[in-house]
């Protein structure tokens, strides 16, 4: 990345000529950074002992780092200058060999397979496109070109996704912890998609959406707790008071520019949760809130083998053998309808003069401030229809938990929504369901990992932001066009 | 009135802390206009640092005190500064040129990459440290207990921003950073390194942060890898509040903020604290949006 002069040279495939002390320097460079990085905190490990903290040395991973970083360093260095070939068989060697033979430490069979299985891939792909390195430019072109056939397969796709998920509690392989995984994913699907209508359409970077998801969900088991309401009642008035909190808490601040209002929302966020921690006699404190109710089949049936005087029982209703995964389908089917009512009203409103003046302020403020649109009421009618979506989401996922605590919303959650939104591309929505099984479903299906599963998972919002800065599907045309949208791209950008 | 100076005293110094890491957010967001959301992941590598730096030296065998603080202070500082380094490096240069929201997501990923990475290798418990700098200082006839430490904290902070406000104002590498704020495609063109001057911002940054967090292992003797969020976001809250991109600002944000901490928990009680800093926070941006000391930011159409 520091040489662009070899950049230069491997563009021409006759130039053989390989900088080799250039290389080393850079590789050398790049480990001695790779000790100073390792040697206090990879290299001494604090440990617990009867007689207060001590301290360990661990050498070997230190030294297995270094020489890692040279390698890996020298490898995608000697990559860029054609030397792809001999890298590849190379890296392949070393890391069969640390897959074959037996090694004297753990650490140094990882090295090797770690190690040379990377630059083994690099050393692939670079083969393979034939070029050693790509421009940005080129890059996302490319991947330009695919997000942009994507968004044309939405059409497609999107039908045959909705009746995919609509079937999936019916088919043999749903059991319970597929529909809990989709239950899981649904619902950041719809939190992405919520906070989509302010970051995606709006503009507005918020970092606090994780307050109005525990607004709709404490609103729920509030309301079910002191006066006993169900949760059909329950569900429109949380969407209401989590609109309203949206409204009280957008007012004030939605005159400020955009890093103002990212740091603003951000403390909203906490604050709400402070009191949600604070206020104990009201909100139960740090231990929450449990025995929340589950929803009934809309007040007609219960889900319970034995269900309360003047209920019906869902089985005995239908005429269906009792088992406890109909509560299960029936929380996998609300969640996706109310996922699909936002993706709906998403679509539908682009089209409608306020989405447009959302689409309008996004790309220039002053312009469209200029042009008559009421900047102030534009931005609260998105925060509030945003927070209204996640309160909806917050009080399915009271219902679906039966225990909220503010444990759950913290502020974790609203970056991993705002990754999801980011990471997906600004706007898209069938970039939102992609990146939720990314950042959602990956982790998931890697449950066993534990503590390296959020390791990762920071990482990869690291890299991914790298390889695709405007997001995965990115895109950012205008729903409406003058003169009946005449450009490719707009047919399938609807989506 | 004894309480009030206790507590003015405690304020001034945990502020003097949020002061120091604010200077690396405000400097950041003055040169590339990004929120450095991993700075407060720097801290906590920085308290991290001390602490262990203290751990092995020792196990050397040192324990002069003045020796072991003053090798505390420069190993934080150093290592802390390879990862702003690093950091900027990896997450933040190659995207430079991109929308404006992609550096944030990147330094978001950095954070929580960070956060695990200090749990994976030093453990999720809190570390404890038994007290370096023991004893107190009374003033008014023993009413008033100043801890070494704190007082430490205040003399330390001051002597730093003599030496930091020399060093951006008097010195080539700061007339150099001072050009990169204000237009860095001219200042690249008039022959000053531009990616060296950012690397180094990142590095000062992260240096000051260092500092911080190793006072606050002495003052708090306990720390986890946990730390670096909520101190992050209030050092934030103390850039805006100061006006972001200045830097005497940064240190009156902090300071404010520290003292409004100290005097909320001195008479109205500790819970309620953090409610305190961000509802000042939002007062100060409805009524002066660029913050206590800030330029106001002229829009160009």
């Amino acid at each position: 990345m520091t040489m662009p002069s070899h950049t230069a040279s491997a563009a021409a495939p006759t130039n053989r000529a390989v900088d080799w002390p250039g290389t080393l320097r850079d590789a050398g460079l790049a480990a001695f950074v790779a000790l100073l990085l390792t040697l206090p905190l990879v290299g001494l490990r604090t440990i617990d002992r009867p007689t207060g903290l001590g301290i360990e040395a661990r050498p070997d991973e230190v030294i297995a780092s270094i020489v890692l970083v040279f390698l890996g360093r020298l490898g995608l260095g000697l990559i860029r200058q054609n030397l792809a070939l001999p890298v590849l068989v190379l890296a392949l060697a070393c890391a069969g060999v640390g897959l074959v033979l037996p090694m004297p430490t753990q650490v140094l069979r990882l090295v090797l397979v770690a190690g040379g299985g990377i630059i083994a891939l690099r050393a692939a792909i670079t083969l393979t496109t034939g070029r050693s390195k790509l421009s940005q430019a080129e890059r996302d072109r490319r991947m330009d070109r695919v997000a942009v056939q994507v968004q044309h397969a939405t059409k497609y796709i999107a039908p045959v996704a909705i009746i995919g998920a609509a079937i999936l509690p019916l088919t043999p392989i749903a059991d319970r912890q597929i529909l809990d995984i989709g239950i899981l994913l649904l619902t950041y699907i719809m939190l992405g998609w919520g906070l989509n209508i302010v970051v995606g359409l709006a503009g507005l970077l918020d970092l606090g959406y994780v307050a109005f998801y525990a607004v709709g969900a404490y609103s729920y088991a509030l309301l079910a707790h002191y006066f006993g309401l169900s949760f059909w009642v329950c569900l429109p008035l949380a969407g209401m008071l989590a609109a309203l909190s949206g409204v009280l808490l957008g007012f004030p601040v939605l005159r400020l520019r955009g890093d103002y209002f990212a740091i603003v929302t951000l403390g909203f966020g906490e604050i709400i949760r402070i009191i949600l921690v604070n206020w104990y006699q009201f909100t139960g404190g740090p231990n929450g809130i449990s025995g929340i109710p589950r929803p009934s089949f809309f007040g007609i049936a219960d889900f319970t083998r034995t269900p309360t005087e003047g209920m019906a029982a869902f089985h005995e209703l239908f005429g269906l053998e009792f088992s406890s995964l109909h509560r299960i389908v029936f929380m996998y089917y609300l969640i996706l309808a109310l996922a699909l009512v936002v993706n709906l009203f998403t679509l539908r409103v682009r089209k409608l003069p306020l989405g447009r003046a959302w689409e309008a302020l996004r790309e220039d403020e002053i312009a469209s401030a200029s042009l008559g649109i009421n900047r102030t009421n534009m931005k609260l009618a998105a925060f509030a229809i945003a927070a209204m979506f996640g309160g909806f989401a917050g009080s399915f996922f009271a219902t679906r938990q039966g225990f909220i605590s503010p444990e759950s919303f913290t502020f974790i959650e609203s970056a991993i929504i705002l990754a999801i939104v980011v990471l997906g591309g600004m706007g898209s929505q069938i970039g939102v369901v992609v990146a939720t099984l990314l950042v959602i479903g990956l982790p998931e299906a890697f449950r066993e990992l534990a503590d390296y599963r959020m390791l990762a998972f920071g990482m990869g919002m690291v890299v991914i932001m790298l390889w695709r800065p405007r997001g995965l599907l990115a895109h950012r045309d205008p729903t409406i066009l003058l003169h009946g949208g005449r450009k490719p791209q707009s047919a399938g950008a609807a989506r | 009135m004894d309480y009030f100076v206790q507590q003015l005293i405690n304020g001034l110094s945990l502020g003097a802390i949020y002061g120091l890491i604010a200077i690396g957010y405000t400097m950041v967001y003055g040169i590339i206009g990004m929120i450095n959301f991993a700075h407060g992941e720097i801290y906590m590598i920085g308290a991290f640092v001390a602490l262990i730096t203290f751990l092995a030296i020792g196990a050397l065998g040192i324990t002069w005190v003045p020796l072991a603080l003053l090798l505390m202070l420069a190993a934080s500082m150093l290592f802390t500064s390879v990862y702003g380094w690093t950091v900027e490096r990896i997450a933040y240069r190659p995207l430079r040129s991109s929308p404006r929201l992609a550096p944030l997501i990147s330094a978001i990923g950095m954070s929580i990459f960070l956060q695990n990475y200090m749990q994976i290798l030093q453990g999720a418990r809190s570390k404890p440290l038994q007290p370096i700098l023991p004893g107190n200082l009374t003033l008014m006839d023993g009413a008033v207990s100043v801890s070494y430490v704190r007082l430490a904290t205040i003399v330390l902070t001051l002597l730093l921003m003599v030496g930091f406000t020399i060093l951006i104002n008097r010195t080539s590498l700061g007339r150099a950073q001072r050009a990169c704020e204000q237009d860095k495609k001219m200042a690249g063109l008039l022959g000053v390194n531009v990616d060296r001057i950012i690397s180094l911002t990142f590095v000062m940054g992260a240096a000051l942060a260092a500092v911080a967090g190793m006072m606050v292992l002495l003052i708090y003797g306990v720390i986890d890898f946990y730390i670096g969020f909520l101190a992050g976001v209030k050092s934030f809250t103390a850039a805006v509040l100061g006006g972001v991109g200045s830097l005497p600002g940064a240190m009156l944000g902090g300071v404010v903020i520290g003292l409004i901490e100290a005097f909320w928990s001195g008479y109205v009680g500790s819970e309620w604290k953090d409610v305190a800093t961000f509802t000042l926070l939002v007062l100060v941006l409805i009524f002066r949006p660029t913050g206590l000391l800030g330029r106001p930011e002229i829009e160009k159409v």
